[in-house]
Order: C-alpha cells, then structure tokens, then sequence
C-alpha cells in the first residue's frame, strides 16, 4: 500500500481530472503530475541541505553552527532550522545588480541555461520501484548528455560578467569538467556491462535481491564506485574540487558577478546537479530504491533511497569539512594520469570478472570467492603501483614555475 | 597507499563532529549575548573616567588639565573647565570638568589619553558593545556615561588598578606629612614668634 | 510530433543564421551550440535516441567548449567587433548549394529517404556496438590509431622543443 502511494494517487488524480478535461490536455497533466514533486522535493532537500551543512561543518571545527533563526516574532529557535526560509527571502528580494559592462542577455541567459539542463538530469533517476519520470532505454547516456550541456552555461555565466574572476573561474570550470567528463562516463560503464542495460531502471532492477547484489560488493563495482564519486565531486564542482568558485582565489568564480535570485540559482544548481549525480551514483553501485535485506524490505522503495541520498549527502558535508582545496596541476595529473587509466583498467577488470563468473555456472559463491580473488587483487596492486607510482609523484612533487621564479 | 592520508583526515573530522556534541569543552564558541567569554585583564577597548567613592560627580578624579584633550590624536575629546574648585583627594582645591565628552565613533583605542594624564583620571574599559540606533548622538559618551567607580577599574584590570591604589595611597600619605610637617613647622613659628615676642 | 519539428527546425536554422551573422565571436559559438541542440532535439524527435544523446554529449559537450577555449586562448575575444561577412560571398553561395545539391540527391537515393519516417525503429546501443565490433571494426580500428597519432602529435606540438638542448 504505501509502495504504491504515489503511482495510486497519481493514477486517481489522473482518473479525476479526464472526466472533465480535454484529452488532448492529458498528456501534460500528467507530465507536470511527475515533474512537480520533483521540483518541490529537491529544492527542499537543498535549502535543508545549507543549513545542515553549516551546522556540520560548524560540528567538525568545533563550533555550534547557526542555531539562532527560528519562528519569527517568537523565542522559539528550532535549532536553526528557520535559516533557510530566511536565506530564500532574503536572495528572493534582494537587488539584482548587473555589471554596466555585462553582455546583458548572456548574463540573464546563464542561470537560466544551467538551471534546465539540470532539472533534466532527474528526469530519468528512479526514485522507488515504478516512480521513474521518464524511463528512457538510455537514461545513463541522457544524464550524461544533460550534464554535459551545463558546461556551456557556466562559460556564459564567466564570459558575460567582463570580470577576470569570472572569466577564470569559468575557465577552471570548464577545463576541469571537460577533464572529469571522461573519468565520469568510462566508470561507470563498469555497471552497464554488467547489467546490460543503459536504463537507469534496469539497472537498479539488476540489483534487487539483498545487500550483496549490490554492485559495490564486486572488485570492480568498488573500485568503479570509488572512481565514479571523485569524478562526480569533480564535476559539481565540490570540495575538494571546488577550484571555479575558490572563494580564497577567486571571489565567488564564475558567478562573483550575481547578485540576488539568479545567484540563488546557480547555488541551487550547483547542489542539484549534485544530488542528481549522487542519485545515479546510488543507482549504480548501491542498489537504488533497493532496501539491503532482500525481500524484506521494511521500507518502501523511495524512502530507501532518500535515505541513502541523505546519507550521501552527509558524506560529501563531511568531506567538505576534512579535505583542502587542490592545485589546477595536481587536479589534471590526478584526472589524466590516474582516474582514467584507472578507469580503463576497470573495465577490463569488469570483463575478466564477468568470465570468471562464468566459469562457476553452479555455485555463485565460488563465483564471487575467485572474482575477489583475482579480479579484486589485481585491481588493489594495480591501485598500489598507479596511486604511489605516478599520481602519488604528480600530487606530492614540487611545482616548478617557469616564469615566476625567474 | 593512495587514500591513507584521507582517511586519516576523515577520522579526525569525525571525531570532531561527534565529540563536539558529547564534550562541552571542545566546543571553541560560546553564544554570544547569553553567554560571554569573561574580558582578559589586558583588554582595552574606550577610555573612561574613575571616580573614588560614591558620588559620580565629587569623586571624580579629572581635573580639566585638558592634556588628554591636546594629545588625543583623532580629537574625540572635548573638556570644558569649571568655573569653582572642589578638593581632590589629597584636599588640594582643583578644577574639575563640567563638560567630558567622548566621540567613541572617532576614538581609536590608541590609549595616549591614559598615557598622559597625570592624575590617574582616565582609564581604558573593557566594554565593548556600543551598538546604538544614533550613529551621531548615541556614540557621544558624555560624563554621566563615562564616570565609572574605583571599584570598576579594580574588577577590570586588577594588578594595574591596585598599583595606582598603591601609588595614590603613598601621594596622600607624602601630603599628610609634608602637611604636617608644614603645620608643625608653622606653630613651631608661630610658638617661636611668642616667645621672641 | 509535427510541431515539435517545426520548433525544433526553426532552432536550428535560427541558430546557424545567428553563428553567420553576429558580430561577436562569443556570441556566434553560443549560436552554434544552439544548432546544434536543435540537431540533437531532431534526432531524439526522429526517435533516434542513442545518435540524439550522442550529438548532446558530443557537440555541444565537448565541441562547442573546444570552440570557445581555441578561441579564448588564441587571440583576443574582446577585440572590436570585426564585421565576420566575407566579401566574396558568392563563392559560399556556390558551395554551399553544391554540398545542398549533394546531400538531397544522397537522400533521395538512398532507401532509407523512401521509408516512412514513424516507421524506423531506433536501434538498441547494443546492436550498434555489435556492429561497431563485428562489421566494421576495420574502420573503427583506423579511427582509433588516426584520433590516438592525433593526440601524440598535439602533446609533441603543444610541448615544444626541449630545454637544455637535449634531442
């Protein structure tokens, strides 16, 4: 019953309104049908995630974080939990400057152009068994495709402002997605070999069946887990990566020059696109809307996967507060000289898994006992030799400056 | 190994984030208007003006010598003299200040007006919340404002305070025997113009 | 499906009109990528999902920021705008109507223009990579050592001639 809340009410409203309304109007009804929950629940989940993060990191540096903002009017503090209200009203009504020299319509264009390609993203993640918005026969590739296009956006956003923090954040930006694209794309392709399937559906499907039908238990479901999750905070742009927007170095990166909404909304992006790669990340490699106990699932489908999203998300709160921002050098060193062989050498450690499993057809146990085996050593010496050999010198040697030192 | 040193880090973090909620003692902050971090001994935020006893107004120790007024290098002392004299403390008749006012908007804490005064009339205070609605009227500190007790200044900066009680002590005692001496040597005149005369 | 189309065709023209006519660079990369978003949405709306994601991925992906970073890198972007109308305009017209010329009669010749367009089934990425592995691994095998002599000689360009006058 609660599985299947949303498919029944959707189907109810649905059934409600084509009493008295055109048929040819359906189809739109019932696309905004999908599309609004998702436009309501995750700009949520970003607006809690500011303040949970703050508080988080306030945590982990020994501080309270923010716990004063609570129900105006009143002494009552919600621990902080009213800051978000406030932050939106605040962006919602605050002046909106545009540089005098701004290419004016590029610079209303960026936000606008970055904010769609990355509501499409969600589009196709499935968020519980049948609550897909779109199951598309090559999700994986329209993620990737969509994602690809935010890029651009950002360059707008860089170039339109006439600012050389922007200009260069928007450089760093794009050279760093560009460089993480492939590292992004090729791990996960460990998954689609093994479940044949470029839907996002089908591939949460393939896990279904406990926690140990997950494709993180496989040697190269975790090292493609690993290399997938790098290359995902690359591509948001988050910490350690967050070199476009190195408040440090660069103001604010490619968005120093907005002011009010449309800096909320690249703020807003910025975070959605990271739930969304987050989302897929947890539909590659951690089974999706899948609970771990099998059939037993004691939760429906989409609360096991916003559980895990949350999870996620206090994961990356915590990375932000440990990890320091990388050099632009070491960043392409890491990117070139180790995700991608990285990567590469996972797809063949997926093949040779796949055969070796092959070669047990009886018992899937010895299947998996030798994958590890040989697969999983492999993999791990490979990772030893690679990680100290050639990433270990680019990220730890000594930057030569060729024309500063001189 | 290639991730070490990030676990480590990560370790290290957590132990933050869940010891800053099970050990009051880590935390690093303290909310601040409920709570407050007690102000250091060496702290100096404005000048004020230390009166002994009681009374604000008899006890005041400036004296209107306007030193302190000449020297202050933004200018955001304004003094007006009295007319009439009141003793001080060692019963010498002084003029005191009917008109004290600061500018703390203008004052930089630079502590020359406490360097200069010769009567230990002008300290520096620990107070720091100033905020007001007034940019202009609200930061003038007048002599009402700016008169705070011995007693004060004996709470804020002890080792400092109880030195010029010290000092303060000597002077008065210094006086009561030169006025002595002087009193004793004028009957000694005096007695010495009876018998000569 | 017709209208959509219709928007789609109009983009794309639009944005190929603008990527010719602008005066600024910037802003003629930007309507390219228009042009080509269109392209993809006329695949996609030719249910041809895989070639549709692919141009997305690729083209306004990776070309289109090839594009701004050759042109960000090479000469200043925020020179005076310079009028980018050739003057020996017929000599495109020429051209451009020959290669129109070319490709109608390919489409029309080929079955695939005679074959209702609702009719064409999109074929699965796993068909294609069959293909690509079984029928034409010669070419694809030939693109692989073309794109990888390609990166070399761009690292050797991109290098220099070595310091210290080793050889």
């Amino acid at each position: 019953m609660l599985e299947n809340i949303f498919v029944v009410a959707k189907q109810s409203v649905m059934g409600f309104l084509s009493g008295f309304l055109p048929e040819a109007s359906l189809p739109f009804i019932s696309s905004f049908l999908s599309i609004a929950p998702i436009l309501g629940i995750f700009p949520l989940l970003f607006a809690l995630t500011t303040i949970f993060e703050r508080k988080g990191l306030g945590r982990i540096q020994n501080r309270r974080g923010p716990n004063r903002v609570g129900i105006p009017m009143t002494d009552i503090r919600i621990a902080g939990f009213g800051q978000f209200i406030a932050d939106g009203i605040k962006s919602l009504t605050k002046e909106d400057i545009v540089p005098s020299s701004a290419d004016k319509l590029i610079h209303f264009l960026a936000p606008v152009a970055l904010i769609i390609p990355v509501l499409l993203m969600f589009s196709v993640l499935p968020f519980g068994k049948n609550l897909v918005p779109l199951d598309m026969k090559n999700g994986l590739l329209f993620f990737f495709a969509v994602g690809a296009a935010s890029e651009l956006s950002i360059f707008m956003a860089g170039w339109s402002s006439r600012n050389k923090y922007s200009l260069l954040g928007a450089m760093r930006a794009i050279a760093q997605m560009i460089s993480y694209e492939m590292p992004f794309i090729l791990s996960s392709l460990v998954v689609v070999m093994a479940a044949g399937s470029l839907s996002l559906v089908d591939i949460a499907e393939a896990q279904t069946g406990g926690i140990w039908n997950w494709h993180v238990f496989t040697p190269w479901g975790l090292l493609g887990m690993i290399l997938f999750f790098i290359a995902a905070m690359a591509e948001a742009n988050r910490s350690p990566f967050d070199l476009p927007e190195g408040e440090s170095e660069l103001v604010a990166g490619y968005f120093t020059e907005y002011s009010g909404f449309k800096f909320a909304i690249f703020f807003m992006a910025e975070y959605l696109g990271l739930f969304a790669a987050l989302s897929v990340w947890i539909t590659l490699f951690f089974g999706g809307w899948n609970g771990p106990f099998g059939q037993y699932s004691l939760l429906p489908s989409y609360l096991w996967f916003m559980l895990k999203l949350v999870l996620c998300i206090f994961f990356i709160i915590w990375i932000r507060g440990t990890m320091p921002r990388i050099r632009m050098d070491q960043l392409m060193n890491f990117a070139w000289k180790f995700m991608l062989p990285m990567c590469l050498i996972n797809l063949l450690g997926a093949g040779s898994g796949y055969y070796i499993r092959q070669t047990f057809p009886q018992s899937p146990l010895a299947g998996w006992f030798f994958e590890w085996l040989v697969v999983g050593t492999a993999l791990f010496w490979i990772w030893l030799e690679l990680g100290d050999r050639i990433a270990g010198k680019a990220l730890t040697q000594k930057r030569e400056y060729r024309y500063a030192d001189q | 190994m290639l991730g070490a040193g990030l676990a480590k880090g990560m370790r290290e973090t957590a132990r933050n984030f869940i010891g800053s909620y099970l050990e009051y003692e880590r935390l690093t902050t303290v909310e601040y208007p409920e709570e407050k971090i007690p102000a250091k001994e060496t702290a100096r935020q404005f000048p004020f003006l230390v009166y002994d006893g009681d009374d604000p107004e008899a006890g005041l120790r400036c004296v209107g010598c306007q030193i302190c007024e000449k020297e202050c290098p933004p200018q955001c002392i304004y003094i007006e003299k009295s007319k009439e004299k009141k003793p001080d403390h060692m019963g010498k008749m002084q003029l005191y200040p009917h008109t004290f006012d600061i500018d703390i908007s203008v004052c930089m804490s630079c502590q020359i007006c406490v360097e200069v005064c010769p009567f230990e009339a002008i300290k520096m205070d620990t107070e720091f919340e100033y905020s007001t609605t007034d940019r202009f009227g609200g930061l003038l500190a007048d002599k009402h404002m700016l008169a705070k007790s011995n007693e004060h200044y004996n709470r804020i900066h002890p080792t400092e305070a109880s030195a010029v009680d010290a000092k303060r002590k000597n002077d008065r005692e210094v006086a009561a025997a030169k006025a002595k001496a002087k009193e004793e040597a004028a009957k000694a005149e005096a007695a010495k113009s009876k018998t000569d005369g | 499906m017709q209208s959509a189309f219709y928007i789609l065709a109009l983009l794309t023209i639009a944005g190929a009109l603008g990527a010719m006519n602008f005066k600024r660079l910037v802003h003629c990369v930007l309507s390219l990528v228009v042009c080509f978003a269109g392209l993809a949405g006329l695949y996609l709306n030719l249910n041809a999902q895989f070639a549709g994601l692919v141009q997305l991925l690729v083209y306004v992906g990776a070309v289109a920021i090839l594009v701004v970073f050759a042109m960000l890198l090479t000469r200043n972007a925020e020179d005076a705008p310079q009028n980018a109308g050739s003057t020996d305009w017929y000599l495109g017209l020429g051209v451009a109507s020959m290669v129109f010329l070319i490709l109608a009669f390919a489409v029309q010749g080929s079955e695939l223009g005679a074959a209702e367009t609702g009719k064409l089934s999109d074929p699965s990425v796993k068909a294609i990579g069959k293909s690509l592995m079984t029928t034409y691994v010669l070419p694809l095998e030939a693109m692989a050592l073309l794109l990888t002599s390609a990166l070399i000689g761009a690292v050797v360009i991109a290098k220099g001639p070595e310091e210290g006058g080793k050889p």
